[in-house]
């Protein structure tokens, strides 16, 4: 028993070193006062986060990311709420196909998916720009914001709804003082991972973005300048820490008040 | 009191080619407590949900007070229910649930302070009003749901299986307490239940369902003494039947001959005016006798004891005779299966006793 248990500890360590070692490299070489990615350390600088924040096109592209995360997390995030609600809740004929209609954006490789909205967006005669960026996106984060909301509204006890329709609620009043509130952490939950993936999406920005550049696209671009590298790294840094810190506070979110009783969850305000 | 508070005409309900509720028709008194009984699928919690309006009926309509409530949404009814897992809303505390359906009421913040406080008093949960749904226990849970539909102060009180998940001393009591509290308010209370005892023990009337249709709608005592088919008295606790054909009728009385048995003069209870028609006599366990020696009852059969079962207060015997195939009868702690040689035993019928049946 105690031989097993080290050679499964060894393959976890393995297999996390592997998957965090590449991204360390970027906080590290980050502080490091060189332009270029290789050891031996050369010394301390915060240099390239004060080139970084001094780059008026980051900010654009900040800024034009932000708002497609944004509008795609939200729009996404309300269209998957009421997907889920029809999937949980209800038996409908059509019902394992419009779940998989949904998914699909989920399944199928993003760069045909891409190639696919670029012809039909300029064939009607668009122009590319974050339009058809944040369609491509609200597509995209719509599977992952479902599958977020029906694991938190499976299992929910419908009869709280009929409960307050019995209590004099109408329909609206029974959804914003009952089921809002009960459904909350799963929403915020797929809003921030929503977000966060849209945020992070490279392909359907790269094949619509035209002129105004998302964040990766910023990031991509200036790559090919050798010297521009340390401040992309600073910036990438930045980029896994807000990401690291997102994810996990949605699914802090997405667990909260789960577990114990599956029948009966809710926010746990009293705790 | 209204005779016909609520009125239910022909109402069926459908679900595809399910004929949950199908084409019943009654009336239900103003005040009364109401059961509904019948095994699962029965049709009962439809025909309650159709009150509630959590489903409107394929057929027929509803009437309460006078009012035509069969195409109302359940928030515009004068109805309140108790669910079968009470569905306390989880987010909000024990005060704030039963405050809930009191906002579009329109009262005044001291009146409603004043009806929180009196239904908590009413259902004995004084001092928890700051407790939330997960910090209660199952008793403590169905009061709160009562006391969120009692403060709403509705016409009718709708309760689905509320005492199903509490267990037995506790549904004991609260059977009682329910009974108590529902004549203290006087409020029509209309409750569903696959617990005969249940139905039995609390109701001023029981409807009998089966298949979507009231079997038999009638009080306690008369279900008992006298169901009107099979289902019913097979429902309604536990009985031996027996096959038989009419034979003369004889005023209140009617002449059966019973299978195996001979002719017998009984209560004609279905008042069966034609000869030979087929009919099932029913003997309730309790009213035979099990002894060691025979007995002058009007019917007294030897029999060999198959199977005992001890239930505490009584001993069930399943016994066999020549004449008929399984005969179940109990005994109070007088006789147990130590008291039979042999397995051999004499069983007694009364024929005041034995109920006529439909065959059905």
């Amino acid at each position: 028993m105690e031989q097993k248990n080290n050679t499964l500890l060894i393959y976890t360590l393995l297999y996390f070193a592997f998957l965090y070692i590449p991204v360390l490299f970027l906080p590290i070489f980050s502080f490091n006062d060189a332009n270029y990615m290789s050891f031996p350390l050369s010394g301390f600088t915060t240099e390239h986060y004060e080139e970084m924040w001094s780059k008026t096109n980051l900010h654009k592209a900040l800024w034009a990311s932000v708002k497609v995360g944004v509008v795609a997390s939200v729009v996404s995030t309300t269209i998957a709420l009421f997907a889920a609600k029809a999937f949980a809740r209800y038996k409908f004929r059509g019902q394992n196909i419009s779940y998989g209609a949904i998914m699909i954006p989920f399944l199928i490789p993003e760069i045909i998916l891409a190639v696919a909205i670029l012809v039909i967006w300029l064939s009607l005669g668009f122009k590319l720009g974050l339009v058809p960026v944040t369609l491509g996106h609200i597509l995209f984060c719509t599977p992952f914001a479902m599958l977020i909301l029906i694991a938190r509204i499976e299992g929910f006890d419908f009869s709280l709804e009929e409960a307050s329709r019995d209590l004099g609620e109408n329909a609206w009043g029974t959804f914003y003082r009952v089921s809002l509130p009960l459904y909350l952490p799963g929403i915020i939950a797929a809003l921030l991972l929503s977000f966060i993936i849209s945020f992070d999406e490279f392909v359907l920005a790269f094949f619509l973005t035209g002129s105004d550049a998302t964040l990766p696209m910023y990031m991509w671009a200036q790559m090919r300048f050798i010297q521009k590298l340390p401040h992309v790294l600073a910036l990438g840094a930045v980029i896994i820490v807000f990401t690291t810190f997102i994810v996990l506070l949605a699914f802090w979110l997405r667990n909260l008040g789960q577990g114990k009783e599956k029948v009966e969850f809710g926010i746990k305000i009293h705790e | 009191m209204n005779d016909s508070f609520i009125q239910i005409n022909r109402i069926s309900k459908h679900f595809g080619n399910v004929k949950a509720v199908d084409d019943v028709s009654f009336q239900i008194k103003e005040g009364e407590f109401f059961s509904l009984l019948g095994p699962s699928g029965c049709g009962k919690t439809t025909l309650l949900r159709l009150l509630a309006g959590f489903e409107y009926p394929t057929n027929g309509n509803l009437l309460l007070d006078g009012i035509d409530i069969t195409a109302l949404p359940p928030d515009k009814r004068p109805t309140n229910m108790v669910f079968q897992n009470y569905a306390i809303f989880p987010h909000i505390n024990v005060e704030k649930n039963v405050q809930f359906g009191l906002r579009k009421l329109g009262l005044t913040s001291d009146e409603i302070s004043k009806r929180v406080k009196d239904v908590l008093s009413l259902v004995k949960l004084e001092g928890y009003e700051e407790r939330f749904s997960s910090q209660l226990s199952g008793g403590q849970r169905q009061r709160v749901a009562l006391a969120r539909a009692l403060v709403r102060q509705p016409k009718v009180l709708l309760l689905d299986e509320p005492l199903g998940a509490l267990d037995k001393k506790l549904r004991d009591e609260m059977q009682l307490e329910l009974r108590t509290l529902q004549k203290e308010i006087g409020i029509t209370f209309v409750f569903v239940t696959h617990d005969q005892q249940e139905a039995i023990s609390m109701s001023d009337r029981v409807a009998v369902m089966s298949e979507g249709k009231i079997q038999q709608m009638s009080s306690p005592n008369e279900l008992y003494k006298n169901p009107q088919n099979i289902f019913v008295s097979d429902f309604i606790g536990e009985t031996n039947f027996l096959k038989a054909k009419t034979e003369s009728k004889d005023g209140e009385y009617i002449n059966v001959n019973i299978e195996n048995l001979g002719q017998f003069k009984v209560k004609n209870s279905l008042n069966i005016s034609e000869n030979s028609s087929d009919v099932i006599c029913s003997v309730r366990p309790e009213t035979m006798m099990i002894d060691v020696e025979k007995s002058d009852w009007d019917i007294c059969l030897e029999a060999t004891i198959k199977q005992t079962s001890y239930l505490g207060e009584m001993t069930k015997f399943y016994v066999e005779t020549k004449e008929i195939e399984k005969v179940i009868t109990v005994s109070s702690q007088y006789f147990d299966n130590q008291s039979f040689k042999e397995n051999k035993c004499f069983i007694s019928i009364n024929l005041n006793d034995i109920s006529l049946l439909n065959k059905k």
